[in-house]
């Protein structure tokens, strides 16, 4: 009895004590800024919000804690890779915790779910990993930003062009059937056809097969030139052991995107299977430049593997806020001025290479063709394989070689819309 | 005091806390909160009805709640049915169309076939959102929903629509509070517990059935186009089978075969999940073992273990009524 009344007055206590809790303020001249950093902790993308925190906390312990004075206070939301549950957080972000930025989710669903929010409560939203074509085409807005960031697309129309270039002529598509898929294949097919490729078949299979055995079995029925492929987690894994058991590895040349080899996915897996697959992909870990490997090192030492895109998309973006912070001198009372600020900074180098924005919130930068070989030197010691740059495409648009308003009179990439005609 | 006023003052004070609260300083994340849970509970009690008086434990209740959300979401981006009566009317019509269907189809079962007919069903709906892109906006979803104004009320901000889902409430829990004490009700009761003595009796079964699916649905597809609106954004995860477990946790924590007892499941369900998830990454091990608790310890659900911690907490020892099972 005694126990249970305690615990109830303990809980009462508790409430209160929290309802009276005094908001701090804004105005001081060291107060800290609060952000939000939305990853998804649990849920099916939990592998992924552990490297975007391990890449945003590694930049900010290297740098104190602080921007010009002010103590960088960031917390942790699960979003429990749910768009509905980011949404939740991002409220509780804001109206209970006083966040003044939000950086993540990791899902382009989550992320879409929570920009008409931070837009009407005015909270600039920084996009590292969320690539949705439309949140910097036809939904772009002065709130968000893919820092450090990426459009699904931007890459694979670089690989349509270089599969041309190659002389492959009959290709064929295979990728997951969500929008990070159909976008991905959508910027391949419409480059490839439009030099004059053609498009043999696309496949999608839902994410989250485990079993590819049957849609690769249609790929070697039609034997094309080359088969463009886009897996994310366990997919790829899946898809890359199966496509080499069944022996088209060194039949059929893949032509994959940058997921599929992503390092998440590549550690895990046995370097005969995946060495020599060519990728496309704006990051690539074994690129030969001071600032990509410097930040392998460091985080390597930190976390005892090889970053992923993920981790550094996270590190960088932590990097690109903290110099913007710099320059407005911590102020974030005033949303506008930051994003200008954000907008304004260009990184001659990070791990990515060189990146600016668009006048749309999304990077222009290096697409990398990369290719999967064993590790060297000191980043042995962390992965066995590694994603090497074969050839470098600078600069590289969201809106690849067309005029930006051109190219937002087409829809956005679906199965119905893939670039050209059937 | 006897239990009839016990009632009545609970009620009255409950009802006074829920009206006065947006002004009483709390954080509007809090008022955000209560918002859905008004929404979910609602969703909740409409799956009562199914659960606790026809006795059919309905797995899709996800897709008609979201057949109802993705009805207003495409209403208002494609064919500018902006108005609230509009909205609210197009959300229940599709939820009462996909639930005629779906009866059709599920009621041919019982029991456990009737469970895994459903659960099917719920997977096709969910299906659907999530490939047929051109309609459904896939994995993205549908943004750009607007809040429409109600009459002269302007409902973008949290405390104007905090009321408007706390009326919706109040209705729905007056609405199936009076259906299942009607004589149809009674008979729902009858259907439940001894189908084939009320078949002999020359009741339809199957039509009372069908009727109570379509009931439900209508309240189902309210709370759908609710969250909609406090969302304003809708996405195939509002009509996945996961939804469909959570709203059968709010039913079976509140206490089956209650209506009301719907809102304290929702509470629960709503407050733990948002607070746990703040304070432990673990949040989704530490909620099961607490749903587990209660079940094992509260098996007539929250509505039985309030009142008897209660009486507890005033030192007073009474005998605890057992709770009325389907």
């Amino acid at each position: 009895m005694r126990i249970i009344r305690s615990t109830c007055a303990f809980a009462v206590s508790l409430g209160v004590l929290c309802m009276l809790l005094p908001t701090p303020s804004r105005s001081a001249s060291n107060a800290p800024i609060k952000v939000a950093l939305l990853a998804a902790t649990s849920g099916s993308a939990a592998a992924a919000g552990h490297d975007m925190v391990a890449g945003w906390t590694l930049y900010w312990s290297e740098h104190g804690n602080a921007v010009a004075g002010h103590p960088i206070v960031t917390t942790v939301y699960d979003t429990n890779s749910n768009a509905g549950h980011a949404l939740d957080q991002a409220r509780r972000a804001v109206e209970q915790d006083g966040a003044q930025m939000i950086v993540g989710p990791y899902l382009a669903n989550e992320g879409l779910a929570v920009a008409p929010y931070g837009i009407e409560h005015r909270i600039p939203m920084f996009f590292p990993t969320v690539s949705a074509d439309d949140l910097s085409q036809r939904q772009a807005n002065s709130f968000i930003i893919k820092v450090a960031g990426w459009t699904s697309s931007q890459t694979t129309h670089v690989a349509g062009e270089w599969a041309y270039e190659q002389g492959y002529r009959r290709v064929m598509t295979l990728a997951n059937s969500y929008v990070f898929g159909y976008e991905n294949a959508g910027g391949f097919a419409q480059t490839f056809t439009r030099r004059g490729g053609k498009i043999v078949n696309q496949i999608w299979a839902p994410l989250g097969t485990t079993d590819y055995t049957p849609y690769i079995s249609q790929v070697q029925a039609a034997n094309p030139d080359a088969l463009f492929v886009e897996m994310v987690g366990a997919d790829a894994v899946h898809f890359l052991q199966q496509w080499s058991q069944l022996g088209l590895k060194n039949k059929i040349p893949l032509i994959a995107n940058e997921t599929t080899t992503d390092q998440s996915n590549i550690r895990t897996l046995d370097p005969a299977l995946v060495e020599g697959i060519t990728s496309f992909g704006h990051f690539a870990e074994g690129r030969d430049a001071p600032a990509t490997r410097s930040f392998i090192e460091k985080y390597g030492k930190a976390e005892g593997v090889l970053p992923s895109y993920m981790a550094t998309s996270f590190y960088t973006a932590a990097q690109w806020i903290g110099q913007a912070l710099e320059t407005v001198h911590g102020d974030v009372s005033d949303p506008g001025m930051l994003l200008r600020a954000v907008r304004d900074i260009k990184l001659s180098d990070s791990p990515f290479g060189p990146m600016v924005l668009d006048q749309y919130g999304a990077p222009i930068d290096n697409v990398y063709i990369r290719r999967v070989v064993a590790t060297t030197g000191e980043a042995a010691k962390y992965a066995k394989t590694w994603n090497v740059v074969i050839k470098t495409y600078p600069h590289v648009s969201q809106f690849w070689t067309w005029k930006p308003s051109d190219y937002l009179k087409q829809p956005v990439y679906s199965p119905t819309f893939q670039g050209y005609t059937k | 005091m006897s239990a009839r006023r016990r009632w009545i003052v609970t009620i009255v004070a409950g009802a006074a806390l829920a009206l006065l609260l947006p002004h009483l300083g709390v954080p509007t994340f809090f008022v955000s909160l209560l918002t859905q849970t008004w929404i979910i509970a609602i969703a909740a009690m409409s799956l009562d009805l199914l659960i606790g008086f026809v006795g059919l434990v309905n797995f899709s209740q996800a897709a008609l709640f979201g057949v109802g959300a993705y009805a207003v979401a495409i209403g208002a981006t494609r064919f500018h049915i902006t108005g609230f009566a509009g909205g609210l009317v197009c959300g229940m019509i599709a939820a009462v169309v996909t639930a005629a269907l779906f009866g059709l189809v599920a009621l041919r079962a019982e029991g456990p076939g009737f469970i895994i007919i459903t659960i099917a069903l719920n997977q096709i709906v969910w299906g659907l959102a999530y490939q047929w892109v051109s309609v459904s906006g896939g994995d993205n979803g549908i943004t750009g929903i607007t809040r429409p104004p109600l009459g002269p009320f302007d409902l973008s901000s949290n405390t104007a629509y905090y009321y408007v889902c706390l009326a919706a409430f109040a209705l729905t829990l007056a609405i199936l509070m009076t259906v299942v004490r009607s004589p149809y009700g009674l008979v729902l009761k009858g259907v439940r517990d001894t189908p084939r003595r009320m078949r002999a009796l020359g009741y339809n079964v199957w039509l009372y059935r069908y009727s109570a699916l379509l009931l439900s649905s209508v309240f189902a597809g309210t709370a759908g186009v609710l969250f909609a609106w406090y969302n304003q954004f809708v996405g195939p995860v509002d009509l996945s089978l996961d939804q469909s477990t959570q709203f059968l946790i709010v039913t079976i924590l509140g206490g089956i075969g209650t209506i009301y007892g719907q809102l304290f499941g929702a509470l629960v369900v709503i407050f733990l999940s948002n607070e746990l998830s703040s304070i432990t990454q673990r949040w989704m091990l530490v909620l099961g073992v607490i749903y587990f608790a209660i079940v094992l310890y509260a098996p007539g659900g929250l509505v039985v273990l309030v009142p008897r911690l209660w009486d507890r907490l005033r030192g007073k020892r009474v005998a605890v009524v057992p709770a009325e099972h389907p």
